[in-house]
């Protein structure tokens, strides 16, 4: 079975990063169990696989990752359709930016590091097609990418009057947070596939 | 529809969706003292989520927990609510983090940790490895002073490399480059160190929006919710 962070990174079989990661089968293996628990197969009664490749695929563009955003849009448009798989393109590719950045509290020590910067909007024909529970999601998944200081309760209020249950927000903050991760990880280990081959 | 009461120690919003799901009861609180600034003091963390009912649950949410007395934490009882991802994320941490025999030291995973909480700005995250950094390092000042006056305080070689490459790859989009990679070699390195250090840091921003996202940190009180 593929590792999918082989995948995303690159990692030629026999390699020296293959070699890496094998001398770490825990983290290898759990961090193909984190994207099969979340992908493979999910649970769909609190977060449909639709949404969750929605939200994937949202948050691989914002990190600006071309080979992730690959994969997360074909997840989207076999469980959720062209329509939506493109509507998700084009929100955030009109929300990419630069993070983190944030508020502090005006009254903290942390004041003078506040760095402000934009929220996601989106249009009413975007709206039409995401409805309002994905179009939330992907609200929050914009928070918690760029400017994850500054998470509230309130936002959380937001995705429950959208539609989302308490154990959907868990499963949609666990899903924005490992790609956190994933993405991550596959970038470090593109440099080092870099040097692999050189 | 959104409703909301006051309890003794939590405001409550209930919000009722359509979907026949029970009503989602979102818990904030007034009355906590928040802190404002960066600290290696023992923080508590308090839910903006019910934590799934200890009473009920099941075997596959023990799994989860892995360890089992993690049940008595809020944090941790939160996230059982999904389990399957639960257990491998905790699993994922503690091989990132305490597997090791080789490849970078606990100190330095733990740095990598505390910068990446300090520029992400996860307060209670930053607290506990910064402290967990200092343990290992029996540095406290150097590590008081990336907490202090941020990621850009002044550290030794090595120090300075494993913060530079965190931050670098905290960034979204990640601002990483080879030069990151080459001066964690030339600070004394190996390839798997160095890979170490990615997984340490990238494993940080998956923390830090957990807990950013689900509650916020309260003043030191016993207990710790972990991370």
């Amino acid at each position: 079975m593929t590792d999918i962070i082989d995948r995303l990174a690159g990692v030629r079989p026999g390699g020296s990063v293959d070699a890496l990661r094998r001398h770490r089968p825990a983290t290898r293996d759990n961090a193909q169990a984190s994207y099969d628990a979340l992908f493979t197969d999910p649970d769909e009664r609190h977060a449909s696989l639709a949404e969750r490749a929605s939200v994937a695929q949202f948050v691989a563009i914002l990190h600006d990752d071309e080979v992730a955003a690959t994969h997360y849009g074909a997840l989207t448009r076999s469980a959720g359709g062209d329509a939506l798989a493109d509507a998700v393109a084009d929100a955030a590719t009109a929300a990419r930016t630069e993070g983190p950045y944030g508020e502090y509290p005006a009254d903290g020590p942390l004041a003078a590091e506040s760095v402000p910067g934009p929220r996601l909007t989106l249009d009413d024909a975007a709206r039409a097609v995401l409805g309002e529970r994905l179009a939330a999601a992907l609200g929050h998944a914009h928070l918690l990418v760029f400017r994850p200081r500054e998470s509230s309760a309130v936002a959380l209020a937001t995705l429950a009057d959208a539609g989302w249950s308490t154990d959907g927000i868990v499963t949609l903050s666990q899903l924005v947070s490992f790609l956190a991760f994933q993405l991550r990880v596959a970038a470090g280990l593109r440099l080092l596939t870099t040097k692999d081959a050189a | 529809m959104t409703e909301t009461t006051i309890t003794t120690d939590a405001v409550t919003t209930t919000s009722t969706d359509g979907a026949g799901d029970a009503p989602v009861r979102i818990l904030e609180h007034p009355g906590a003292s928040v802190p404002l600034a960066f600290t290696q003091d023992e923080l508590g963390w308090l839910p903006w989520l019910e934590p799934a009912d200890e009473a009920t649950l099941t075997e596959r949410q023990y799994a989860g927990l892995v360890d089992r007395s993690r049940v008595k934490s809020d944090y941790f009882r939160l996230l059982v609510r999904d389990p399957d991802i639960l257990r491998a994320r905790t699993l994922t941490d503690k091989d990132i983090f305490y597997n090791a025999a080789d490849g970078l030291g606990r100190a330095e995973r733990e740095l990598a940790a505390a910068a990446t909480s300090r520029f992400n700005g996860c307060i209670f995250c930053a607290s506990v490895h910064a402290r967990f950094a200092t343990h290992h390092s029996k540095r406290h000042d150097d590590v008081q002073r990336l907490l202090d006056l941020g990621v850009g305080a002044e550290q030794d070689a090595l120090w300075r490399a494993v913060v530079d490459a965190a931050v670098a790859l905290a960034a979204t989009p990640s601002r990483l480059e080879s030069e990151h990679l080459e001066a964690l070699r030339d600070a004394g390195l190996d390839e798997q160190a160095v890979s170490d250090v990615i997984h340490s840091a990238a494993f940080f921003n998956w923390a830090n929006r957990l807990m950013l996202s689900l509650g916020e940190p309260e003043e030191p009180r016993t207990g710790e919710a972990g991370g």
